[in-house]
């Protein structure tokens, strides 16, 4: 197709303007991080005395490393359960034959339309009566098993020719043998889009977090953001600024590291 | 002789047919187990607990304490509070999926030709993608406070009179769709441009042999195609509107004068703060089955109208 310069001109204009307005919030946030505490509480903002002092009181003087190091570690232990179960249930629902099979996968996809919030509650109980709340256990265990991740493998898996597997199973490979061998490396854009995602929904989980930790050396990094913007003076914007920076780097690093397999698994998945 | 043998014959292998399938059941259970029982006690228990909960008065520890049927529904109906809350939140979840689905498509209809620089303008674009619920509200939080913030500087720069974002209920819920339209944008901006390019290039080469007019492609070519993408935005959306709940939390606290208290932070403030699960139940049961009208609405239009390629 051919582009009129004409045509070139306003496109360009329009990505410009567009992204300058969609970035204020970003870049407001990244250069008030930058400034001394008196230029900000005058609304002197247009300066050129940038400093990362910020930054440093940020690390020193509040729990932000052991936030986002609880963060992470939360984050990794969903991640890697909600991979492991959903491979062996998508396995399971595309490799082996077995009666009520598809009445135990409506079930598993019917969760994906129920909200959290309609299991809140007892969920809480459950974990008060286990004795576990504010702790990882808390924050990871309820997500563990994921329907949505076991319908993205399935699909995925459902590539694979069922032939092989009867020829596999005849020549006496076992399911584990198979699944490592064979599904394993060739559903592995869908594994890491799967694990990629639930990271990044456990990263930026809120409510849950915010009823179930409720002390420093658990309190993940979305609450404790919330903790420092209440309880720091309500002047202190360059160091809320500078955490919320500091939270935000885990997860774009994540998000453009996964951006390839994110656009091709997460879509081909879910739109098709 | 001969006949006994077989039917011998038959009995075993018949023996280790049934050997097999056994053999076969087990694996799948193993296999399904951890799922089956994590989503057993974190999803379907808890969901039957929260009906059985809606369906009595509960003490302050959470227990239950007499049945009263669908009564706790009923009272809802006529709760002045809620229903304000229910309105305010269809006002909500209603403007941030339009605001959303609209300027993310022309967000991706202007990143659609593929020029110089045009991946570096998607990537920011993208970009909001990586901003969660409390990074994002505390960077809008900055540009709503008033007097310092970056709203208040510009509207003094344009000579027009400040707006009181978060303090006033003309403003405050939009304030809070604005939070939110902002953070949706990445993935939906992504979403659609995917769509965009999957539509037939043929199709608009013969459009444009024909001299068609830029507004009827759009119309009769590019819109079907992707509207199976579309709807997906769109529901992904609504359904993520209807749970919103940390922008609040940050921005608001459901203030002023509850004009931003959407129904989640609702059910927040009955079960954690005011300690009445059963009405905080009743009124998730209630989140439950919106959500799930919106979702089987929108399968069964997409399975009506939408046109697959």
């Amino acid at each position: 197709m051919i582009i009129t310069s004409n045509e070139k001109i306003w496109r360009y204009v329009l990505m410009i303007g567009l992204s300058l307005v969609l970035l204020i919030p970003l870049i407001v946030g990244v250069w008030v991080s930058l400034l001394p505490n008196n230029a900000i509480l005058t609304g002197h903002y247009f300066t050129s005395q940038f400093t990362i002092d910020n930054y440093i009181q940020a690390i020193t003087a509040t729990p932000i490393l052991r936030y986002l190091l609880n963060s992470l570690l939360v984050s990794a232990i969903v991640m890697v359960g909600q991979v492991v179960f959903s491979v062996l249930a998508a396995y399971a629902f595309v490799f082996i034959p077995f009666k009520g099979k598809q009445i135990i996968f409506y079930a598993f996809i019917g969760t994906m339309m129920l909200p959290f919030e309609s299991q809140l509650i007892p969920n809480f109980q459950t974990l008060r009566w286990l004795g576990i709340l504010n702790n990882y256990a808390a924050l990871a265990i309820p997500f563990f098993a994921s329907a949505f991740g076991t319908f993205l493998l399935r699909q995925t898996f459902m590539q694979v020719p069922l032939a092989l597997r009867e020829s596999a199973a005849i020549e006496g490979v076992g399911h584990f043998r198979f699944l490592y061998h064979a599904v394993i490396p060739y559903a592995k854009t869908s594994l890491f889009t799967l694990a990629a995602y639930s990271f990044l929904t456990t990263w930026n989980m809120y409510l849950w977090p915010l009823i179930t930790s409720y002390s420093d050396n658990v309190r993940t990094a979305q609450i404790g953001l919330r903790q420092l913007q209440a309880t720091e003076a309500v002047n202190s914007w360059g160091l809320i600024m500078a955490s919320a920076i500091l939270i935000m780097v885990p997860s774009l690093v994540v998000l453009l590291l996964s951006q390839r397999a994110f656009k091709s698994g997460l879509l081909d998945g879910a739109v098709k | 002789m001969d006949h006994a043998f077989s039917s011998a014959n038959h009995a075993v292998v018949k023996h280790t047919q049934l050997q097999q399938k056994l053999k076969t059941h087990l694996a799948a259970m193993g296999f399904i187990a951890p799922s089956a029982i994590f989503l057993g006690v974190f999803v379907f228990y808890p969901l039957v607990k929260t009906v059985y909960y809606s369906m009595f008065l509960t003490n302050a520890l959470g227990q239950p304490v007499k049945f009263i049927g669908l009564s706790n529904y009923g009272t809802l109906l006529q709760d002045k509070f809620f229903m304000k809350s229910l309105l305010t939140t269809f006002i909500f979840v209603f403007m941030v999926t339009l605001l959303t689905t609209v300027s993310a498509l022309a967000l991706a209809m202007v990143t659609s030709k593929h020029l110089k620089g045009t991946t570096l303008f998607r990537t920011f674009f993208a970009s909001t993608m990586g901003v969660s619920v409390s990074v994002a509200s505390v960077l809008w939080l900055f540009i709503f406070q008033p007097t310092t913030g970056v709203s208040d500087m510009v509207l003094n720069l344009l000579h027009l009179p400040p707006i009181h974002w978060l303090t006033d209920n003309t403003w405050s819920l939009f304030a809070v769709i604005l939070t939110v339209v902002w953070m949706n944008l990445g993935f939906s901006f992504l979403a659609l441009t995917g769509a965009l390019e999957n539509v037939a290039t043929p199709l608009y080469e013969v459009a444009d042999i024909e001299g068609v007019t830029t507004w009827h492609k759009f119309y009769h070519i590019t819109l079907p195609q992707i509207s199976p993408t579309l709807f997906f935005v769109g529901t992904v959306t609504m359904i993520n509107a209807f749970q919103t709940f940390g922008q609040v939390d940050l921005l608001t606290k459901g203030g002023p004068n509850n004009s931003t208290n959407l129904i989640v932070y609702q059910i927040y403030k009955d079960a954690f703060v005011n300690l009445n699960v059963g009405k905080a139940s009743t009124e998730s049961i209630v989140l439950a089955l919106l959500i799930a009208l919106v979702t089987i609405a929108q399968f069964k239009l997409t399975e009506k109208r939408v046109m697959y390629q």
